[in-house]
């Protein structure tokens, strides 16, 4: 955005920065996404490299047709909708309450 | 556009599918001009024209995203690489598939809250704007434009082959035709025309996709393990087909070059111009989230059935059909089993399958080059004209007439450039615009969200470096110069045999542009005196994770 906000709204923000609600919001929020992303990224990568360098093991059969190679891309799939969904339900319960009643608080004092 | 409509009509008088085809095209484009018209009825404002008014739901912009997202390469592309090369077609699927998740996480909510129209906004929100929006505008602009030539070059070949015309002129009117739908989406219908032409879109894609899916699965008994025996043995490449490594298990380079397209994938989604702009149409951060839950469902489940798509061409097509797939590059393997599952060629099913599934992946080419056109106008009227031009002194109604000028220039320069890039082999642009994204758009994103410190110098030259180091190293790769394929002796690159300028092992850049992009981005930042941007660095973190004083 362009347009500089003005030195009270500035002052709010800050009040708000330093209250120990946000702390408790952004800590809700990377307790979160922090080991999350690293271990959907390593799920990922592992993926990947076995791909590429493990054809022995991808290619064992399973059941009937179905390979290690199809089984490990479809639970990719599954991990994916569960992280999501998980996400989901995280930031809705720990999120969600106090961002809103932060929100509150800032256009009260911005509007006032 | 009537003079492509009567020439599509003419071109398929021979044959009644390609009658049908036409039809169903002509009312893909009645349907999504009509929605343009009603959606121009409502586009007054700056807001409304950029971000469709921030009034979508988090339903209908997941469809939306979707919509975008779903392009003819991963409808008709990633079902012919799994008929084709097997396994290895759907190593890509998951790499689209799982990107989601660092948009989900990391980018979709904050952005909603921090950004306005553009991703300039955002990143230039704490930093000197000039520089930045600059930056982050022409970054934004390229990478539109790649992903843009690679849809328009593909669409015409595509539509030519879906409507069974095979003469130059037809092509190149194929492309016209399109570049001048995708510009009277945009010009007229904004945000709100564009998103309501990718909901279409995504609904019509899901709904081909479930019912070939269906039907393919019935021939087998709803047995998965039958069809990928059946595939595997047509196939004639026995259970390799069923293991990677047929595409690009071939050598070491081969395989880093995979590894090195793989992180470009799961990282450039959420750097992606396009994609970024759809979390601006909703109007809290909670719909922001909820447009990705939705769109990871649908996208998800699409490309679940690739996979049925593929392996099912793969088992039930044969034949003369089969030979076409693979003159096709794979791209008919879609369209062929439909009419293949049908009831084959020359059936009444058949021929109404394959219409259909033509008219589904020609909407697919229109919503998302639409979506592309727009992300570039918009990047180009309100950062460059309004804000590093004219340093913000101009009214909404001023930005968004140049925006629409903008529409119409790009989808000019995209018709005039794609018509002769037929010739050439532009499939590279896609993996390209993703490596871009991840390397230039990412990391100034991801630290200037999470890193108090980081600055202008360091956005500039984040963007910058991931920006050139990407594009540069292509420019040196196999793909412009210096491949032969050590069978027949045929030059593979853009550039003639005799030119090679390549040293870059590597088609696929990412492996290392990213890492640079990132450290280029701290780097500059480190080295820079600049101090605003921290002071200003608790507005944009308050403001980011409770939406307090977001754009409404």
């Amino acid at each position: 955005m362009a347009e500089k906000v003005s030195p009270q709204v500035h002052a709010a923000y800050e009040r708000i920065h330093a209250s120990p609600e946000f702390a408790e919001l952004k800590g809700n929020y990377l307790r979160f996404v922090v080991p999350m992303t690293v271990g959907f990224m390593v799920w990922y990568l592992l993926y990947v490299v076995c791909s590429n360098w493990a054809p022995g093991l991808m290619g064992t059969k399973v059941l009937g047709n179905v390979n290690v190679a199809l089984l490990f891309g479809l639970l990719q799939f599954l991990t994916t909708f569960g992280i999501a969904f998980w996400y989901s339900r995280y930031s809705a319960r720990r999120m969600d309450p106090l961002a809103d009643a932060l929100r509150a608080d800032f256009e009260d004092e911005v509007e006032r | 556009m009537s003079a492509l409509t009567s020439g599509l009509v003419a071109a398929s008088e021979t044959n009644d599918h390609q009658a049908l085809t036409a039809t169903l095209f002509l009312l893909v484009v009645l349907l999504t001009v009509g929605i343009t018209f009603w959606a121009s009825r409502n586009t007054k404002t700056a807001a409304d024209y950029y971000a469709g008014g921030r009034s979508f739901s988090g339903v209908q912009n997941g469809f939306a995203i979707g919509g975008d997202y779903m392009s003819a390469a991963s409808f008709l592309g990633i079902s012919g690489a799994i008929a084709l090369s097997g396994y290895d077609g759907f190593l890509y699927s998951i790499g689209f598939l799982v990107a989601w998740l660092v948009a989900l996480l990391l980018v979709a909510e904050l952005l909603r809250n921090s950004g306005r129209f553009t991703m300039a906004d955002q990143l230039a929100y704490r930093m000197r704007q000039t520089p930045v929006r600059t930056a982050a505008a022409t970054s934004t602009i390229v990478v539109s434009i790649f992903y843009l030539l690679a849809q328009m070059v593909g669409a015409g070949a595509l539509v030519a082959l879906l409507l069974g015309v095979d003469s130059d002129a037809a092509k190149n009117l194929t492309i016209a035709g399109v570049g001048i739908l995708m510009i009277v989406y945009v010009v007229f219908g904004g945000m709100k025309g564009t998103t309501w032409v990718q909901i279409v879109k995504a609904v019509l894609l899901m709904f081909g996709t479930i019912l070939i899916s269906v039907l393919v699965l019935a021939k087998f008994g709803f047995n998965l393990s039958d069809l990928l025996g059946t595939a595997a043995d047509n196939s004639g490449q026995g259970s390799k087909f069923l293991e990677p490594g047929l595409k690009y298990g071939a050598t070491t380079t081969s395989k880093i070059d995979f590894l090195s397209l793989g992180i470009a994938l799961v990282l450039g989604t959420a750097g992606l111009p396009h994609i970024l702009v759809r979390f601006y149409t909703v109007p809290t951060a909670k719909q922001a989230r909820k447009s990705v839950l939705w769109a990871i469902g649908i996208i998800g489940s699409f490309y679940l059935l690739t996979l049925i798509l593929g392996f099912g061409a793969a088992a039930l097509v044969t034949g003369d059909a089969k030979d076409r797939i693979v003159e096709s590059g794979g791209n008919l393997a879609s369209p062929l089993l439909a009419e293949a599952v049908g009831g084959g060629a020359g059936t009444t099913g058949g021929a109404i399958l394959l219409a259909l599934i033509s008219a589904v992946a020609f909407a697919t080419i229109l919503a998302v080059v639409a979506g592309l056109t727009l992300t570039s106008a918009s990047s180009v009227a309100h950062d460059l004209y309004a804000s590093v031009w004219k340093k913000g002194q101009v009214t909404g109604k001023d930005e968004v007439r140049v925006a629409r000028i903008a529409a119409f220039v790009i989808g000019g320069v995209a018709i005039a450039l794609a018509i002769p890039g037929q010739s050439l082999n532009v499939a590279f642009l896609v993996a390209l615009a993703f490596a871009v994204a991840a390397s230039a758009n990412l990391p100034a994103l991801l630290y200037n969200l999470f890193w108090k410190r980081f600055n202008t110098r360091g956005a500039v030259w984040s963007i910058y470096g991931g920006l050139v180091s990407s594009v540069g190293l292509v420019i040196f790769s196999p793909i412009v110069s210096g491949k032969v394929d050590p069978k027949t002796g045929d030059n593979l690159s853009l550039l003639p045999a005799s030119v090679d300028i390549s040293w870059f092992p590597l088609e696929n850049p990412g492996l290392v542009s990213i890492p640079l992009g990132f450290l280029l981005g701290w780097l500059g930042t480190i080295t820079s005196k600049e101090r605003t941007s921290e002071e200003r660095y608790p507005e944009l973190d308050v403001r980011s994770l409770t939406g307090a004083g977001a754009e409404k």
